[in-house]
């Protein structure tokens, strides 16, 4: 990425500077065992979370977490993609699908994904089953909607365009309301994979017995707070990498789309 | 290229009527035009006199509350690819390339890609946009794209051209070249062209016939027959006959302008 115009290279060293000096509180608050009101004194220091890092890198049970919740993540996403986009099109296309499905997904929608866990350990027979559920069902709601809304934004006026030129109706479904929607699925894609994230290490937390919320639910446990530090790094950055793959495909999908908005999307 | 026998719109008391919140307005009442084909027909009239409704019933976006439109015979129920239509703006589609637009109607019908891109590229070539084949619509100019609009409609080879107001977004240079332009195409397609414009220097340049139209409802104030001889340059708007008829419409039209304020009412 090149220097903005306005910071020139003042700007990374200042992003630099900024990280830096976030490592440094870090390190000097538990150091110190700084204790004002928030307390310290148990939480690791930087180089102790490094060490565990680095230890569990050598082991494999770690991996073995990892691979567990990646799995459960494809699959909980890739069902919530499929479903949501396809009830997306057709709600937000067909008036009759949106009388007769919308209603029970505006019904459900407000009802966080973790509070599912209960009725989910009820529903499906294995705990891998279970907690995929509730992954699809986090990722699934803004998929759904941000189709539907990405649907019912395309303008009228390509709709008739299209029809002036010779398209039928299945054409215009194809050629036009697809890929105008497109821009509003791949935010909800994106928005999708957060929450399937969040979902997943809560349903992992509570019901696990694999996978690297556990891991870090467990290191609580048993009192390894640097592990449970390592858990929550290694949380952030899968999360990371799974939303930068979703823009990557976005963008390889869209290549109208300018490049300014990318960067800011 | 299109014969001399198609491309005649016969529109025949035709009225339209919308009903928005309970109320009722009524945009074009009896309203009839016939077209030669081959003709260029300008539609002019104060800005909510009724021309868009009156090209969107011809494309078949709207249905007439009463009377007949009909192209070569044949009665308006539906759009269709023999009634092309350019749009004042945004109306290429964003995620094709200038090529994919071109080809869209050929694609529709089913004509295989090798002969869809060399069709497309003749057109392409008419307007003047060969080597923009693989830009994005949002890469190019208003002017640009409003050029790939004529020619996505010309690659159909429709019975007629409709043209709402294809100019009006574009800057006067713009805008004077791109009448040029057209005229050049019109030289080479020979297609009808209804061309809606509330530019009575734009009318005058192109057409055979200007439709005056009066304040809503809509009507047919005045056809006056434009004798100026093609091909026109783009000093013609400088001659005495052109300046005589100018006058004449422009005196209807601002008649027609003051009806259409004081006849609105809240
Ligand atoms: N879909 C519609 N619903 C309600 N009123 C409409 C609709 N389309 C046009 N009108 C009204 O009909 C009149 C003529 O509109 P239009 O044909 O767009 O005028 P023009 O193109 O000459 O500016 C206007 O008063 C406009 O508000
Ligand atoms: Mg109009």
């Amino acid at each position: 990425m090149a220097p903005a115009p306005d910071g020139g290279w003042q700007r990374p060293v200042r992003r630099v500077l900024s990280i830096g000096f976030f490592f440094v509180v870090w390190h000097y608050s538990t150091k110190w065992d700084v204790d004002l009101y928030v307390r310290f004194q148990n939480i690791p220091t930087p180089w102790e979370v490094l060490e565990e890092a680095a230890a569990q890198l050598r082991g494999a049970a770690f991996y073995g977490h990892i691979l567990a919740s990646l799995e459960r993540i494809w699959l909980g996403f890739a069902v919530a993609t499929v479903l949501g986009i396809a009830l997306g099109l057709l709600i937000g296309w067909f008036r009759l699908a949106e009388d007769t499905l919308f209603p029970p997904i505006e019904l459900l929608r407000p009802i966080p994904a973790v509070a599912w866990v209960p009725l989910s350990i009820m529903l499906w027979p294995t705990e891998r089953s279970s907690i995929v559920f509730i992954t699809t069902l986090g990722a699934f709601f803004p998929i759904v909607l941000n189709t539907v809304h990405g649907v019912e934004g395309i303008d009228r006026q390509l709709v008739r365009a299209a029809t002036s030129l010779g398209a039928g109706s299945a054409a215009i479904f194809r050629e036009v309301v697809i890929p105008g929607a497109l821009p509003s699925i791949v935010t909800g894609l994106s928005v999708g994979m957060g929450v399937s994230w969040i979902c997943l290490i809560s349903a992992e937390m509570i019901s696990g017995q694999f996978g690297v919320g556990y891991f870090t639910w467990v290191a609580y446990g048993i009192v390894k707070y640097s592990q449970v530090v390592v858990g929550m790094l290694t949380i952030g950055v899968l999360g990371m990498l799974s939303s930068a793959l979703i823009r990557l495909v976005g963008w390889r999908c869209m290549p109208w789309l300018p490049r300014r908005v990318k960067d800011g999307g | 290229m299109s014969t001399g026998a198609t491309g005649r719109i016969e529109i025949t008391d035709l009225g339209i009527e919308f009903s928005r919140n309970g109320r009722t307005v009524e945009a074009v009442r009896a309203f009839t035009l016939m077209t030669t084909p081959g003709e260029i027909v300008a539609l002019l009239g104060p800005s909510g006199c009724g021309k868009t409704t009156v090209l969107n019933a011809v494309a078949g976006f709207v249905a007439p509350t009463a009377g007949q439109v009909a192209v070569d015979g044949e009665a308006v129920a539906a759009p269709g690819a023999d009634r092309g239509v350019v749009f004042q703006q945004h109306s290429l589609f964003p995620w094709k390339t200038v090529l994919g637009n071109v080809e869209f109607g050929l694609k529709m019908r089913g004509v295989g890609k090798a002969a869809r891109t060399a069709q497309a590229r003749t057109y392409l070539s008419l307007v003047g946009l060969i080597g923009f084949e693989h830009a994005y619509p949002g890469e190019l100019s208003g002017g640009m794209q409003q050029r790939v609009g004529i020619a996505r409609v010309l690659v159909n080879r429709p019975r007629v051209m409709l043209m709402d107001e294809p100019f009006g977004a574009l800057d006067a240079q713009t805008r004077l070249t791109m009448q040029e332009l057209l005229l050049s195409v019109w030289r080479e397609v020979r297609t009808t062209i209804l061309f809606v414009t509330h530019d009575i220097d734009e009318a005058l340049f192109l057409a055979d016939r200007v439709a005056v139209m009066t304040a809503r409802p809509g009507q047919i104030r005045d056809l006056v027959a434009v004798k100026l001889a093609r091909p026109r340059a783009a000093t013609v708007i400088a001659t005495p006959e052109f300046m005589a008829l100018k006058a004449r419409i422009l005196t209807q039209v601002r008649e027609e302008s003051v009806r259409a304020l004081s006849g609105r009412r809240p």
